[in-house]
């Protein structure tokens, strides 16, 4: 029976890996291919190939995409969490008029249809000089990461017990020390989390990156690959793509597997009773 | 150490609701004050008040002399024990003990030493690396108390320390209390609604009620000569047994009797004016006993009856006795807020364990009509009160 069992989930945690890696595993191997070798049909390379990823670190298309990527995603990331900390802590922590519509109107913003504003901004932009700008790509970024940001901190804030600060406030803590020496240490993992999900939320953006930028000033890899040229105009650069997409996927996996380690629930467990 | 006077303290909330109530009460330098009272009666709002956590509405608050009503917590000098202890779980026990210390920009020696010093005092000499996390619910108790010795602040503010304990280690944990107050002898308030805790730690116990102070005494007064039907009902396990009852010149006329009126009582009743009214009679439980064990030279001072017993508790030290009366049961607001339950025309004795009662059968029991309290349906005033009692409450 034990037995039966454990073979049954072996099968579907089998097929749950298979179906997540399986495109994963197949962008690898397209990158590894020569171009000679792309549509030969076989999954896996003949003959290992780091041509591709030479190719597209020659090409200043790639290598400014991803200055431009990392610079915009950081920044935007940067600003939301900050932002978004002091605006989850006061909601966490107060009771104002209006903050019920405030929230909603927040949540409202995230659910909003990216496709439905580009072209507005995309005129607005071109008004406004900000058009292929690194703020034109961070503005509108923000929007969408703020309220996501302000969501996922509040929940993290409201765990928090309450006395914590009061005792730290009776320890003799001013408001100020109380946040930065009791909140945000244990805040912190609550922090991360929200980065990382804005940071990925940034770094995958495509609608905005490829309608809002035109040239190696401010476009990002998403957009950047898609006008990837390829070798003559006969050939497809599918190569150059795929090794592109692996080289873009990097950050983010460094990223989860730096942090994971803080994103670690049940760091406020021995604060109170229970 | 220092002084701390409440006078004329008020808290009122927006929409109007006050949860405390004008409260006055001077808490001498060194002195262990409990405030008690049933959930929502205002007493943790007066202790968070004292701290500086809530707002005072109305009112002054004098530590040391000084009005503190507009300070920060954190320029009171004082330290306070949360109920669920509120301990920073990214500290080691020892940081978290020297926090305060440390924001006050003492130096490191010297936080070692005081932190080295409390947890001798208090046993944690071994855990002090630890964090939070890791120690037992009373460990971590022991922390919270911890982080209010080092200071050495002018008051503690204890909120219900013990009540996330289980029952055995909050026995002990009390007595810890008791001992480290006595010897640090720093002005203490606490906050519980356990009245064992108010009877056993305080030097006085405040009782409060619906925001309002009710009686401010030692243990003893308060059990001996409780002012209300409340106060009565609230201090005591078992509660007080509450009978309607009406006097009649020299005779109680209780459900269960007529008690003759001693001269003592009956003093304090005319006093209060006319000596022939309804009344509501409180007497405890221990102040009955099994008839046959009553020594011969105590039997005039009460009155025998036969009553029926529902149900007997052998304590091993002590029986304690129910049964019923015919007569219609006692009610009052205040009985009803201070003990559930302790209507209904149920009696409950507290006999000899040598008492041969048993469940379903008649039984003669003696009361002693000397402990006899009556109070006014009313109001709820004490009636039997001595009024020299009365003049230093």
């Amino acid at each position: 029976m034990t037995g039966r069992r454990i073979l049954g989930w072996g099968v579907a945690d089998g097929l749950v890996l298979i179906l997540a890696l399986v495109p994963v595993l197949w962008i690898i191997s397209l990158s590894l291919k020569t171009p000679a070798t792309i549509s030969d049909g076989n999954v896996f390379p003949q003959e290992i190939s780091f041509e591709n990823y030479e190719g597209i670190f020659e090409q200043s298309v790639f290598t400014d995409a991803l200055r431009n990527s990392i610079g915009i995603a950081l920044i935007a990331t940067l600003i939301a969490v900050v932002l978004a900390s002091m605006a989850a802590y006061a909601i966490a922590r107060l009771n104002f008029p209006g903050k019920a519509i405030m929230l909603g109107a927040a949540l409202m913003i995230a659910m909003f249809p990216p496709i439905s504003i580009v072209g507005p901004l995309f005129n607005m932009w071109r008004t406004f000089g900000l058009f292929d700008t690194w703020p034109g790509l961070i503005i509108p970024y923000l929007t969408f990461a703020l309220p996501l940001a302000i969501y996922t901190l509040s929940a993290f804030f409201r765990e928090i017990p309450w006395e914590l600060e009061q005792a730290a406030q009776i320890d003799g803590a001013t408001p100020f020390q109380a946040f930065r020496k009791v909140i945000v240490p244990l805040a912190a993992p609550g922090v991360f989390t929200t980065a990382i999900l804005v940071f990925i939320f940034c770094w995958n953006d495509f609608v905005f990156a490829v309608s809002l930028t035109s040239t190696s000033a401010a476009q990002t890899v998403p957009a950047a690959i898609s006008q990837f040229p390829g070798a003559s105009q006969f050939t497809q650069p599918t190569g150059s793509i795929a090794a592109a997409a692996v080289v873009v996927t990097i950050p983010i996996i460094i990223m989860v597997l730096i942090f994971q380690r803080r994103i670690v629930a049940g760091l406020t467990a021995g604060a109170v009773k229970g | 150490m220092a002084e701390i006077v409440l006078d004329g303290i008020t808290k009122r909330y927006p929409d109007g609701t006050e949860a405390v109530k004008s409260m006055d009460l001077q808490i001498a330098d060194g002195e262990f004050i409990i405030l008690v009272g049933p959930s929502g009666c205002g007493k943790s709002t007066a202790l968070r008040m004292i701290a500086g956590l809530e707002d005072i509405t109305e009112g002054e608050l004098r530590i040391d002399g000084e009005v503190v009503n507009d300070k920060a917590p954190k320029d009171r000098d004082i330290a306070m024990v949360f109920q669920n202890y509120a301990l920073y779980p990214h500290m080691t026990v020892g940081e978290n003990m020297g926090f305060a210390l440390k924001l006050a920009g003492t130096d490191k020696a010297e936080i070692q030493r005081k932190v080295r010093e409390a947890a001798k005092i208090l046993d944690l000499e071994g855990q002090l690396d630890r964090k939070p996390a890791n120690l037992s619910g009373g460990q971590r108790q022991r922390v919270a108390m911890g982080r209010a010795i080092v200071r050495s602040p002018k008051a503690f503010l204890m909120d219900e320390p013990l009540s996330n304990l289980d029952a055995k280690l909050r026995v002990q944990m009390r007595t810890e209390v008791s001992r480290i107050q006595s010897r640090l002898e720093v002005t203490t308030v606490y906050v519980t609604h356990d009245q064992t805790e108010a009877m056993t730690l305080g030097d006085r116990v405040a009782v409060m009620r619906l925001g309002e102070l009710q009686q401010v005494d030692s243990p003893k007064e308060l059990y001996d000569h409780p002012v209300n039907l409340f106060v009565a009902g609230f201090i005591g396990s078992p509660a007080m047994n509450f009978f309607s009852a009406t006097v009649d010149g020299n005779t109680v006329h209780l459900p269960i009797g007529d008690v003759p009126l001693p001269d003592e009582l009956r003093r304090g009743l005319e006093s209060r004016g006319g000596a022939s009214r309804e009344v509501i009679a409180g007497l405890r439980p221990e102040d009955f006993e099994d008839a046959s064990l009553v020594d011969r030279g105590r039997q005039d001072g009460g009155i025998e009856f036969a009553a029926k017993i529902d149900l007997v508790e052998s304590m091993g030290s002590e029986i304690y006795a129910y049964f019923g009366h015919e007569g219609e049961a006692a009610s009052s607001e205040q009985i009803a807020e201070a003990a559930e339950g302790a209507e209904g025309g149920q009696v409950v004795a507290r006999l000899n364990p040598d008492s041969q009662v048993a469940r379903g059968q008649e039984a003669r029991l003696w009361l002693d009509s000397a402990k006899l309290h009556l109070f006014d349906p009313q109001s709820g005033e004490n009636l039997t009160r001595a009024p020299s009692a009365a003049a230093t409450a």
